[in-house]
């Protein structure tokens, strides 16, 4: 067990640096220039330029430079490039605007799905299973910006609410149940539309474990003692078809950081997604390298926290 | 004619015979049976008539449909609506007499426009993915096959000489990169002849004892890969890159190769210990035969649904793309940018985001069903007796 803790680790550290080793040079390496130090930017004279590289490091080699990023990221003094400000701060104050659209949108996936999907594997073959199969693969196939028009569209048109920012601006002095419930119907639909790939996809893994259980010998025993049919499927069947579930809780963590780059510019939320977009688009690297290292931090510690739940759920797997 | 003597002889009869009714058959069977994989293929082969009528329609001096004519006097017409003749030239009339499918705020054919960007879609999918599964083949096939077979400490060191002279050379330090290229590359030729010639006293034993496996190297390469927020990564490299279609296909390929090397791998690592490989051995079949003609048609199966429901994603991904701006350069037409520009005309307007929204939807859709029904047709647990 601690062996095995430990070595996950290691390896985890060493996979870690790779990863910060290929995004550097990733971005590094791209033909193009940070706007500030581009030559061809009339805004900047020769005398800045050779400032902004001396100050930002652009001078050195890049490995010089490699060493100067993760030194400034591990102490917390790393500034962006845009308005020299510190990074972390700027990811935390995102991170705090997208934090409720992920937890409602997890909420919606894991609530909704797990019902679907059982109630399909038990009547399987039939209208509802079948119906939700074709609505899961329209849920998949269906393009998030497009879906999202139509949510606008309908929302706006027959609810008469506006949904797009995180707010209505100049509500003010409103009483709090309305701004509560301007709040939540901003909330709602950027969530849904968050949610929607995952119902989908999380639905169908539910129905097809599910139905990997019903198929088994014990499940058949249980029904052949005549027990009820709900007490065989949510008593033995459900329980066991709910073990890799559990290991699923570690997956949802790189969500936290990701965001969705495209359901926040439709809606203008200023969350992480929109943030790491602005930042590529105005070559901001500490930003985006450092969005990239956290989230690679996260699926890490992810699939270590879902190993580690796997080890604790099912006692089949012993190290 | 030499079926007729066996089977008359009943005692060779008990003995087990090939399947009455072959594999392909079998599988072709059930995926009949899948209606939804059915409508799936076909809509995919109309796709595939329409992508290809429009590259044709719509390319060369003078295209039946012009996807870049602009009638400022025509813009945000409905779909079906009539031209006005009277303010057209010629040649500026729409090709079916009516605008099918409407015009945008320039007062461009959407039709044509859609057409145009039909050709984008299907070879960003057919070319991403084709990317993923060549590399992904390689990749997993080589961790498979080869797994068990290391590196060892003198060809780690060959490569890093190698690659550190190319980095050297052209971060601008030529003499050192080209010293450090030319060291390498005597090591190399040290480290093979050392392997293949029987002259291992050329190189110290420490250095010939072995680092990890093939396996380890390629499993953890998927790993890094992994750890990337796909779509980001690949926003990433697409914003820093010129724009062009070509690095979409290359970028989204290059990021999507993992499952499918898993795959690969996975199948490899069982067949390896089957009988016929072992025969195959045996008969002295070369490695490369054994891994494309005896064990590729083995794996296939995953690596080929896997695909076809990543044709699906590299389809949305290219169109998530292009609707943030990204890829294709304007006045050629996609689907995403057609949707893209017409979301400021959302009220006034909604054909320009319905119809390439619709459009996706059906394409993708009937690649996801296509694949599934090809994972049922081709699962073994499924097939009758």
């Amino acid at each position: 067990m601690i062996s095995f803790i430990g070595r996950s680790i290691v390896q985890k550290s060493i996979t870690l640096f790779f990863v910060s080793v290929v995004s550097f040079l990733i971005i590094h390496l791209a033909p193009g220039e940070p706007s500030q130090v581009d030559p061809m930017n009339p805004k900047f004279t020769p005398e800045m330029v050779e400032r902004f590289q001396k100050e930002f490091h652009l001078d050195e080699p890049l490995y010089v430079q490699y060493l100067y990023f993760y030194r400034d990221l591990f102490t917390g003094k790393i500034v962006s490039w845009k308005d020299n400000q510190s990074v972390l701060s700027k990811i935390w104050e995102r991170f705090l605007n997208s934090l409720p659209l992920f937890i409602v949108g997890t909420l919606l996936t894991w609530t909704l799905s797990f019902p679907v999907g059982i109630r399909s594997a038990i009547h399987r073959g039939g209208i509802y299973d079948r119906s939700a199969t074709f609505f899961s693969y329209f849920l998949i196939s269906i393009p998030g910006f497009f879906f999202a028009y139509i949510l606008i569209i309908l929302v706006v048109r027959v609810l008469h609410v506006p949904v797009i920012g995180m707010e209505t601006f100049g509500m003010g002095d409103a009483p709090w149940p309305n701004l509560f419930m301007d709040r939540i119907w901003h909330l709602l639909i950027p969530s849904v539309l968050g949610a929607t790939g995952g119902i989908a996809v999380l639905s169908r893994y539910v129905r097809s474990q599910m139905l990997e259980v019903e198929g088994q010998d014990y499940v058949r025993t249980a029904r052949a003692k005549g027990l009820p049919p709900d007490q065989v499927h949510y008593k033995h069947a459900l329980r066991n078809a709910l073990l890799p579930f559990v290991t699923m809780f570690g997956l949802i963590l790189p969500g936290l950081i990701g965001g969705s780059v495209i359901i926040e510019s439709i809606f203008s939320w200023p969350g992480m997604g929109r943030m790491a977009y602005e930042a590529i688009l105005a070559r901001d690297y500490p930003i985006i390298l450092t969005v990239n290292f956290l989230s690679a931090v996260l699926v890490l510690v992810g699939t270590f926290i879902s190993d580690m739940l796997y080890l604790a759920v099912d006692p089949r797997i012993r190290l | 004619m030499m079926e007729k003597p066996l089977n008359e002889n009943t005692e060779i009869l008990d003995a087990p015979q090939a399947p009455k009714v072959s594999r392909f058959v079998q599988g072709f069977r059930l995926f009949n049976q899948n209606r939804m994989a059915i409508v799936g293929l076909v809509i995919f082969v109309i796709f595939f008539m329409t992508a290809v009528a429009g590259v044709v329609l719509t390319s060369g001096q003078d295209p039946v449909f012009n996807p870049a004519l602009v009638r400022l006097q025509e813009k945000l017409l409905p779909p079906f609506s009539r031209p006005n003749l009277e303010t057209l030239k010629a040649h500026e009339a729409p090709t079916l007499g009516i605008y099918v499918l409407g015009t945008d705020d320039l007062g461009r054919d959407v039709l044509a426009r859609m057409l145009q960007g039909a050709w984008v879609s299907l070879t960003v999918g057919f070319v991403a993915v084709g990317i993923a599964v060549v590399v992904g083949i390689f990749m997993g096939g080589l961790a498979g096959y080869y797994g068990q077979g290391g590196v060892r400490y003198d060809q780690i060191l060959a490569v890093l000489l190698l690659l550190s002279g190319i980095i050297s050379f052209f971060i601008g330090w030529v003499r050192l990169g080209g010293g450090l290229f030319l060291v390498g590359i005597l090591c190399f030729m040290l480290s093979l002849a050392a392997g293949y010639a029987n002259k291992s006293h050329l190189v110290p034993t420490w250095l010939r004892k072995i680092a990890f496996s093939f396996d380890t190297l390629i499993m953890r390469m998927v790993d890094i890969m992994l750890c990337f927020p796909s779509f980001f990564l690949i926003l990433t490299v697409v914003a820093l890159l010129p724009a062009s279609i070509y690095n979409i296909m290359i970028v989204i390929g290059l990021t999507s190769w993992m499952g499918t090397t898993r795959f690969v791998r996975a199948e490899f690592l069982s067949l390896r210990e089957q009988d016929f490989v072992s025969a195959a051995k045996a008969l002295g079949v070369s490695n490369f035969r054994i891994i494309f003609r005896h064990m590729m048609p083995n794996a296939i199966a995953p690596v080929l649904v896997s695909s076809t429901i990543g044709i699906a994603t590299a389809i949305l991904t290219e169109a998530g793309l292009s609707f943030l701006g990204f890829g294709v350069p304007p006045p050629y037409a996609t689907w995403g940018n057609i949707l893209s520009d017409g979301k400021r005309f959302i009220f006034d307007a909604p054909w320009l985001t319905f119809v390439p929204g619709v459009a996706i939807l059906i394409v993708v859709l009937c690649f996801n069903l296509f694949g599934e029904g090809l994972k049922d047709a081709l699962n073994p647990k499924l097939r009758q007796e």
